[in-house]
């Protein structure tokens, strides 16, 4: 099907998966082409749409001594690519109840001590596939700031890359969520709309509508829907 | 991009000059006659007959009887024994870790009844982590939950079931504000209300929204409280069969390891199926915007036990799909660049539909292009039509495709498409199961003790959904049932493990045989994709 059809004259490139080499079509991302040379992949697969995480991998290029990181569902094999999939990796995860929590700044404190050991190494910045600045969502979190770590990291895909570089061993994203969690229970004002159709809701105000709706025949309320 | 890498993408070498010429605007009747001749749940190829089960005579996409006439994988290859003793005894499996599975087993924790959540992959890789767009709830002064009622009924053709709709737009915000308290962050206005946008098909704006993240960010925070609230997890542990206990109810269910390979047994006194869709089944040769675990499996494992189901020939055929760069896919390029400016042309550089149709109509017209030979071929033999964005920048200023769909450039950049200037080829992509399993508002199932929420379900919808209400589906029938499926799982009179078998298995085995005789049928559920290639690779 769709997921590794050859294109017309596609260049055959060398790409190595953990560890052996194979020869794919160029325009394939690494899932595919993990398909294509006949992996079953389970581990490592959620969406194939970029927003899950199941997918982060680790990959190098001949002669350049970095070390890329990636999400395999989104990134394109290329000519001497080696790479792997590192569909998860273990973290330190809290245990807390956001709407109970007296002070969530001092509580950060308690849930991840850790996240005040921040070393500036930035490497967990550098790792994000997301581009998110981590390294400064990490310092904000201990800051308080929790309203900037939120503006910073809405798009962490909770991929787990940034906690397989920090040399400070914590896990960057899990602090990210817990000052976000933190920021919309807590600072923001709960909203007055929905406060207000909530009374209203509970109050019965619907109520007598929407019965009537229920006891028209389908001709009468078919009628009543039609936008005029 | 660099010049070069443009030109490596054989597509962009020589496009056509577009035309931007208003295309023709279509009659009602003309608009019917694009749907019943293009659309494919209308028409007549790919599909077939149900022989077998409660559908039996519906007329269904020949995919979905491949995953509803199968073969058991307890029975086949060779038969499967029942321990001596289940794996796990629970008052509540939950079988799915979706958005349905996850609010539902939070809330059936509450009432002290002992939940087991199994699920295919990881607890939240599904389909609900992937929804971009946002979630629809009355709360504007002008809007109402009547209102709401209204769109979606109008929206669903007429064919949602109403009853279940009073649900839904009732009890909508209370499931909100349960989110909004722990923290989950939808946008807000001015005023620090839930900032409400206007969705297609509806007559108010109530689409509320976590930028383009809606459902990452729910699964973010309810993945977060689900881990943490000690509730089992199997995770990687997709359900096969289900199990019926006394008097043909539903007793459990039998889950598949897939690391070691071995079966594990669950009798459970109540089960609730929140699966999710269909899109992996690639009906019609489509692709699909859906995650890698969507097959159906529910809906195989409840015909099995004699479920009926609703509206199987209905799906949403989301209009703008990538189709090339062909790596991608299947993946969905939101209606918003439609209603921000961006133009369809065919292979002749013409436009061919006004953009802003409802998807089904845009999406019949690029069929029709397509196969009528105005469509432009892929590199790998798939025809689509140009999306053009670079329109939006030109009439709304320089920029405004970066500041409004970062996403989508971020994305497409990752591909050398920079489609600010470029456009897009795109194909109707297989997004939403319109029907499914029937439930009434407890989400009871005819058969006993076994429940169904999500998007496996069919009825409240009817024969087409409006964005936002799946969303919303999810979480206010996964509260409803997961509260009443514990409930009803801790009330239930004990039976013995010694009471609990395959019975229902067996009889539609028999039912299969005397239907086709000797034809094989595939075995299901399906499981996983596999787009493995039947060759081994070119080694190097
Ligand atoms: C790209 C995209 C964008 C969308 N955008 C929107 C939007 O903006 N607004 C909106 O309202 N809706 C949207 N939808 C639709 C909406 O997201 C889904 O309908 C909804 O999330 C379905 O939730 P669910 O819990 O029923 O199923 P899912 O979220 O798909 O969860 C089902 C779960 O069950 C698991 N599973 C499957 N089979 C088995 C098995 N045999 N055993 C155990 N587990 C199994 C799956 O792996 C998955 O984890 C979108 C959908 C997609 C794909
Ligand atoms: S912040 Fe960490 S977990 Fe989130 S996307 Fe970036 S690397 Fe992945
Ligand atoms: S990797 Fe760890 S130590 Fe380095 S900057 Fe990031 S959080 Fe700080
Ligand atoms: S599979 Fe979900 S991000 Fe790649």
């Amino acid at each position: 099907m769709f997921q590794y059809e050859k294109p017309d004259n596609a260049k055959m490139i060398k790409v190595g998966i953990n560890g052996k080499d194979w020869s794919v079509p160029e325009g394939l991302t690494m899932i595919q082409a993990m398909w294509y040379t006949g992996h079953e992949v389970i581990h490592g697969i959620g969406c194939l749409g970029g927003v899950c995480g199941a997918c982060a991998a680790v990959y190098r290029m001949p002669g350049d001594f970095h070390l890329h990181n990636a999400l395999a569902c989104q990134t394109l094999v290329k000519e001497n690519m080696a790479f792997s999939l590192i569909p998860s990796f273990p973290s330190q995860r809290a245990d807390y109840k956001i709407e109970t929590i007296a002070d969530t700044k001092e509580e950060l404190f308690k849930l991840y001590p850790e996240s005040a050991t921040c070393r500036n190494c930035n490497a967990c910045t550098e790792v994000c596939p997301q581009g998110i600045d981590v390294r400064d969502a990490v310092w904000r979190s201990v800051f308080g700031d929790f309203k900037g770590v939120t503006e910073g990291t809405m798009s962490c895909v909770m991929c787990g890359l940034c906690v397989s570089r920090c040399i400070a061993e914590m896990a960057p994203h899990e602090i990210a969520l817990y000052a976000r969690r933190a920021y919309g229970s807590q600072e923001l004002k709960f909203p007055d709309n929905l406060l207000h159709r909530m009374e209203k809701i509970q109050s019965g105000d619907f109520d007598a509508e929407l019965s009537r709706l229920l006891s028209l025949s389908p001709e009468m309320l078919k009628s009543e829907c039609e936008v005029k | 991009m660099s010049p070069d890498q443009k030109e490596s993408l054989p597509l962009y070498a020589n496009l056509p000059n577009f035309i931007t010429d208003e295309p023709p605007a279509l009659t009602s009747e003309q608009r019917m006659a694009l749907l019943n001749r293009y659309y494919p749940d209308y028409r007549p190829e790919g599909k077939t007959t149900l022989r077998v089960g409660a559908n039996r005579g519906n007329v269904v996409p020949e995919e979905i009887a491949n995953i509803l006439e199968t073969r058991s994988r307890l029975l086949h290859p060779e038969k499967v024994e029942r321990p001596s003793a289940p794996d796990a005894d629970v008052d509540l499996l939950i079988i799915g870790g979706g958005g349905a599975g996850i609010t539902a087993a939070l809330f059936a924790k509450e009432t002290g009844a002992s939940v087991l959540v199994a699920t295919k992959l990881r607890i939240g890789d599904s389909n609900t982590v992937m929804a971009e767009g946002g979630i629809q709830v009355a709360l504007g002064d002008d809007d109402s939950p009547a209102q709401h009622l209204k769109d979606a009924y109008r929206g669903g053709h007429f064919t949602g079931d109403t009853e279940l709709l009073s649900v839904l737009v009732r009890e909508g915000p209370e499931v909100i504000s349960w989110l909004v308290k722990k923290g989950v962050l939808f946008d807000r206005d001015a005023h620090g209300n839930l900032a409400l946008r206007k969705g297609g098909g509806t007559t108010r704006p109530r689409l509320i929204s976590a930028k383009d993240y809606t459902g990452l960010e729910l699964v973010r925070v309810l993945k977060e409280d689900l881990l943490n609230s000690g509730i089992p997890i199997w995770a990687f542990s997709p359900a096969v069969e289900l199990l019926e206990g006394p008097d043909s109810s539903c007793a459990g269910a039998v889950l598949l390891d897939v690391d070691s390979g071995k079966f594990k047994w669950v009798k459970a006194r109540a089960v609730m199926l929140a699966t999710g869709g269909t899109g992996r089944l690639h009906i019609g040769g489509f692709a699909t915007s859906n995650h890698f675990g969507a097959t159906g499996d529910g809906l195989g494992m409840a015909y099995r036990m004699g479920a009926p189901l609703l509206h199987m020939e209905s799906f949403q055929y989301h209009p703008t799909g990538v189709i090339y760069p062909s790596e991608m896919a299947g993946m969905l390029i939101t209606e918003a660049v439609r209603g921000a400016g961006a133009r369809l042309y065919n292979k002749d550089g013409k436009r061919f539909v006004n953009e802003l149709e409802t998807r089904d109509v845009v999406a019949s017209a690029i069929i029709r292009e397509c196969s009528e030979g105005r469509g432009v071929r892929t590199g790998a033999g798939h025809f689509g039509v140009y999306l053009d964005l670079s329109a939006i920048d030109r009439e709304m200023g320089e920029g405004t495709v970066a500041r409004r769909f970062p996403n989508i450039l971020k994305l497409m950049s990752k591909h050398d498409v920079d489609c600010s200037t470029h456009p897009i080829l795109v194909y109707p992509t297989l997004h939403y199961q319109n029907g499914g399993i029937s439930a009434d508002k407890e989400g009871r199932t005819p058969i006993d003790h076994l429940y169904v929420a999500g998007e496996t379900t069919g009825g409240l919808h009817g024969k087409n959904r409006l964005m936002g209400n799946s969303l919303l589906e999810v979480l206010v029938f996964g509260h409803r049932v997961g509260l009443s499926a514990a409930k009803a799982g801790m009330s239930r009179k004990p039976f013995s493990w010694q009471e609990v078998g395959f019975g229902h298995v067996e009889r539609f085995e028999q039912a299969l045989d005397s239907e086709f005789h000797g034809v094989v049928r595939p075995e299901g559920p399906l499981l996983f994709p596999d787009y493995r290639r039947n060759t081994s690779g070119d080694s190097a």
